[in-house]
């Protein structure tokens, strides 16, 4: 019981700075390594850490898979959607130029609404199939 | 000093893939193979890849290894000892890299700036993408803004393999009191 | 031989592509077979990041008027290319649990055996 004990205290000092870490690194992916695909892989790894010290139906009540789910296909419908917004602004698909008053910081703008979809979906993916592998009962 | 490092980080892997091929039991299997993406990631490090070896660590050291152990998990942990000689496919393997070698004799030398693969498209991202992007990190800019389409493609495959996922073996998941197998 | 320094970083990848394929073709066990493929994977990455590296160079993050960047297009190819390598070994650990629930082994000859008497 002890040894749970010490477990469950240094996880939770460390799940919240593994997810602010993973926010740092989505948005600073313009400044430095990082990006929407290493953030949703870290901030999987957080909730791997908690169901791995409380177990899964505790992990499945804290993020429940329906929402798992949505996230998931959110993620591709926001990058999608800035594409398609691309087109409804007067450009191309995917053009950014046009997001903005100033093709620059339509740029940004573009740049950083498709890696947070990125970052949503993977991840959402991470996540759930980290759930189904360990809530699957051995035959 | 750099060169150093880059001959001897490639031949830790080399010794970590063929000890991954010789051993049997499953679990050390799959933890050298996470040391293998590990250590992958530190020469993607050398070969100033900083994007590419965050990726590698972040995915193939934690995604992968967790993923196999829970595959092991759900089945066995053992591999069944070698009936027959593997004698052919070392003859297949061993012509395959004699061609491919044969192959790279006429490829330009490691780190040189004359290589062909300098004067395409790649200058054009480097020289312009401060002035039309305007963000830092080139293979952000390439990844995101020019190579656009690519990543859309990308993040509908994690997608879909997310969904195949769920779907073989997301019975559990996906109901609310845990039943096991579906048939 | 002054093809040696030049090209050894080559050859070792080489040397692990092939022992990567020799996993796959030889071991009959479907998640050795898996981690031999993510082997083979890993070392064609090694192998296009190799070409584009500048000696002497750096990142490609902008620091300064006159750096010199390494190529970023096989970073951002080879960005794509191990997101989509482990949705597909994630999904194939997927498919060998479902194998093992329906055939009892994961050993690649029993289940052939198992299909040619059904």
């Amino acid at each position: 019981m002890r040894q749970q004990l010490i477990l469950r205290i240094a996880a939770k000092l460390f799940i919240p700075f593994i997810l602010l870490f993973a926010l740092y690194v989505q948005f600073h992916g313009d400044y430095g390594p990082g990006g929407g695909f290493q953030a949703g892989v870290i901030f999987a790894a957080a909730f791997v850490l908690y169901t791995l010290i409380w177990g899964v139906d505790e992990a499945k009540r804290v993020v429940s898979p329906n929402l798992l789910q949505v996230l998931a296909a959110l993620g591709v419908l926001i990058y999608a959607g800035t594409g398609i917004a691309g087109i409804f602004l007067g450009g191309t698909f995917l053009d950014y130029g046009v997001l903005q008053h100033d093709p620059v910081h339509g740029q940004h703008l573009g740049i950083l609404l498709v890696e947070l979809g990125v970052g949503i979906t993977v991840a959402a993916v991470m996540t759930s199939a980290f759930l189904c592998f360990a809530g699957r009962k051995r035959s | 000093m750099v060169e150093l490092v880059d001959m001897v980080l490639l031949g830790f892997m080399a010794v970590v893939a063929v000890l991954v091929a010789r051993l049997r039991n499953l679990f050390g299997v799959v933890l050298i193979s996470g040391f293998f993406s590990l250590l992958s990631a530190s020469m993607f490090v050398v070969l100033d890849a900083v994007d590419v070896a965050f990726t590698e660590a972040a995915v193939g050291a934690g995604v992968a290894t967790v993923i196999m152990l829970g595959t092991l998990l759900l089945t066995t942990s053992e591999e069944k000892k070698a009936s027959g000689s593997s004698l052919g496919a070392l003859l297949v393997v061993l012509v395959t890299g004699a061609i491919l070698v044969y192959g790279t004799l006429d490829m330009p030398h490691y780190g040189d700036p004359d290589a062909p693969i300098h004067h395409h498209v790649a200058p054009r991202y480097t020289h312009d993408s401060p002035e039309e992007i305007g963000v830092p990190n080139i293979v952000t800019s390439v990844l995101a803004s020019y190579r656009g389409y690519d990543t859309l493609g990308e993040t509908t495959v994690i997608f879909t393999a997310g969904l195949g996922i769920v779907l073989l073996i997301g019975s559990s998941f996906r109901s609310r009191g845990g039943r096991d197998g579906d048939r | 031989m002054s093809a040696l320094p030049g090209l050894y970083n080559y050859w070792i990848v080489i040397f692990l592509m092939m022992t990567g394929l020799f996993i796959v073709i030889s071991r009959r066990n479907l998640i050795k077979k898996m981690v031999g493929l993510s082997i083979f994977q890993t070392s064609v990455f090694l192998l296009y990041i190799s070409m584009g590296k500048i000696t002497g160079g750096t990142a490609p993050i902008v620091a300064g008027p006159d750096a010199v960047y390494s190529n970023a297009l096989p970073h951002v190819l080879i960005l794509t290319a191990i997101v989509v390598g482990i949705a597909t070994t994630a999904l194939g650990m997927a498919i060998i649990v479902r194998i093992h629930e329906a055939y009892g082994t994961i050993e690649e000859d029993e289940i052939l055996s198992q299909d040619l008497q059904q």
